[in-house]
């Protein structure tokens, strides 16, 4: 399309006008979460803050911090377990193929697909059971369970890329299953464990049904809390505002800094081999 | 290389008496152990929870304890017959063709466009993608004040003479009556369809331009040595060319939509007569907040079906295509 004289000026000015729709919402999240109260108005909603007031920031924050922290515990230690798993799992699945290997990773794909509503009456009855209903572990079990057919299949593709004659002459020189994933695989699987631990993060940060129905209260992770904090009428909108940013900060840092693994996990969870 | 020829020669050979044995080493007793738990969790907390889920569905657990005598499909006879069940079916096809089509045609849009080797290319790929490492309850946060009818977008819009009640209209566009609802468009899923649409555009990006930047640029050479314009160049060559993307984006959009709960929670809640409920709001105010458990799983096996005639097909033909 770079023909015509008014063709770039064009597409330049499309490509503006696209960022202003995608960054509108941004614009005013930001400007309103720095207003002052009384600047807080419907009618002044477009327009920017005389004042920068970071008062809104830190009442969100005090109403926030307490979940924010229960989201900390809950992401870190399911991300390293659910990335740890599908390491294991895809190293199987790619060197160590076995009848029905294929047929079995099918099975387990599947789980990613399914509404979590039709297994969530039954997980919330077993969690009850075993004593990890409202709370954080329970939480932390629960995604490290759901997580591994993600995690499986981003690892496994990961591993269908290095080649099977290493495998294979490590084999010879007698090193065996724990050998080769050691001294082999993990070595290589640097960028591996980078794109699938974002992706983890970022979905267990956001995640929102299992984190409202498993926790209560205290235990509640921050969309919860996000949550029950726009959805209380007193609360004023530049404090909403200042939540939801707080809320969205750990993965927008992510993704600001480490973009470029954030789509390649995108595209590893989505178009298959 | 002794594993790889007996695998070839398993399955070349009809007769299994001349099937070699395959060697079992201690080395995969080992690999296995270590995919068993995990098969053990994905078959007790996916499959054995929905065959769990099914059987609520068909019990008469719609208090706060447990009764499991058998109902038969009592539950989702009810369902069929409830006006906000309606609704949400109606909600939900709604929902998927608008944000789909949305997405596929701003996808393929944005794709093209940052394919053409702009000054700021990395920018503005970012600025299309960066909604996506937010959370749908972020997202349903903010536009709820940017859809209020009193504010955000309609003091723009105001002095053009629009004035929308976005999310809170009730009307129903084309209506007709069907069941105990008024079938059509109803006006306030446009305000979650553009919500959707801002936060999930990138992903149909980003795989589009990945689809893009494999095409061989002889391709493209070709085409305009046949003296193609620009447009026919990608109408007619690029777009075909990206049809299987199309397909992912269809299926994967499609079951993100069918199962959308936090942002229109968040956003709208169920809203006046329905207007902006669907299923997955339904199963869980019925479930959690009123204790109909059979109903709730009821609406949960519906859903799971839903996006099951998407997902397993796709799943199936992409066992055989790739790997």
């Amino acid at each position: 399309m770079a023909r015509s004289v008014w063709a770039r000026p064009f597409l330049y000015a499309l490509a503006i006008a696209m960022s202003v729709f995608f960054l509108m919402p941004v614009y005013v999240m930001v400007a309103t979460s720095l207003k002052p109260l009384d600047e807080v108005t419907l009618a002044d909603m477009w327009k920017l803050p005389s004042t920068i007031d970071w008062s809104s920031y830190a009442t969100a924050f005090d109403k926030l911090a307490p979940n924010f922290w229960n989201s900390i515990l809950l992401v870190v230690p399911a991300t390293l377990l659910s990335a740890l798993l599908g390491a294991l799992n895809g190293y199987v699945l790619s060197k160590w193929k076995f009848k029905g290997a294929d047929t079995l990773f099918t099975l387990i794909l599947f789980g990613m697909f399914i509404p979590y509503q039709s297994i969530l009456i039954p997980l919330i009855q077993f969690l009850r059971e075993i004593g990890l209903y409202n709370t954080i572990p329970g939480l932390v079990f629960v995604h490290v369970v759901y997580g591994i057919p993600i995690t499986t299949l981003m690892f496994r593709n990961f591993y269908a890329a290095i080649p099977d004659e290493m495998i294979e002459s490590a084999k010879i020189d007698g090193a065996g299953f724990v050998r080769i994933f050691r001294y082999i695989m993990l070595p290589l699987s640097i960028t591996g464990f980078v794109v699938v631990a974002i992706w983890q993060f970022t979905n267990i940060w956001n995640e929102f049904l299992f984190a409202v129905t498993i926790t209560t209260s205290d235990k509640q992770p921050i969309m919860v809390a996000l949550q029950n904090l726009s959805g209380s009428q007193i609360v004023q909108w530049n404090v909403q505002m200042a939540g939801a940013l707080l809320a969205a900060l750990p993965t927008l840092l992510v993704y600001i800094f480490l973009g470029k693994y954030f789509v390649r996990g995108l595209l590893a969870g989505s178009v298959k081999g | 290389m002794e594993t790889v020829n007996v695998t070839t020669t398993e399955k070349a050979t009809a007769v299994p008496a001349v099937r070699k044995k395959r060697k079992w080493t201690a080395d995969h007793w080992l690999a296995a152990a270590f995919l068993a738990p995990s098969v053990v969790l994905i078959f007790l907390f996916v499959y054995g929870f929905i065959g769990w889920t099914g059987y609520v569905s068909l019990s008469n657990w719609n208090s706060l304890v447990p009764d499991w005598s058998f109902a038969g499909l009592k539950n989702y006879l009810y369902l069929f017959h409830d006006f906000r069940f309606q609704a949400d079916l109606r909600n939900t096809l709604v929902f998927t063709v608008l944000f789909i089509a949305a997405v596929i045609v701003l996808g393929q849009l944005l794709a093209i466009l940052l394919d053409q080797k702009l000054r700021g290319e990395s920018l503005f790929r970012n600025i299309f993608f960066f909604p996506m490492a937010l959370s749908f309850v972020v997202t349903g946060v903010v536009w709820q004040w940017l859809f209020n009818p009193s504010t955000g977008v309609n003091l723009f819009l105001k002095p053009l003479g629009l004035d929308g009640k976005w999310y809170t209209d009730t009307n129903i566009l084309g209506g007709f009556h069907w069941g105990k609802i008024e079938f059509g468009v109803p006006v306030a899923i446009v305000a979650v369809v553009v919500a959707a649409v801002w936060q999930m555009t990138g992903f149909a990006v980003a795989m589009y331009l990945a689809g893009l930047r494999a095409i061989p640029d002889e391709v493209r050479e070709a085409a305009r040595m046949d003296g193609a314009t620009e447009f026919q160049l990608y109408w007619k060559i690029i777009l075909p060319l990206l049809r299987p993307i199309t397909v992912s984006v269809i299926i994967i959009m499609a079951h993100i939509s069918l199962k959308i709960f936090d942002l229109i929670y968040a956003m709208t809640g169920p809203g006046a007569n329905f207007v902006t409920d669907v299923p997955g709001v339904y199963m869980f105010e019925t479930t959690f907040r009123g204790n109909y458990y059979a109903n709730g799983a009821a609406i949960a096996i519906v859903m799971l079906l839903s996006v099951a005639i998407f997902i397993v097909p796709y799943l199936i033909s992409s066992r055989k295509g790739g790997s």
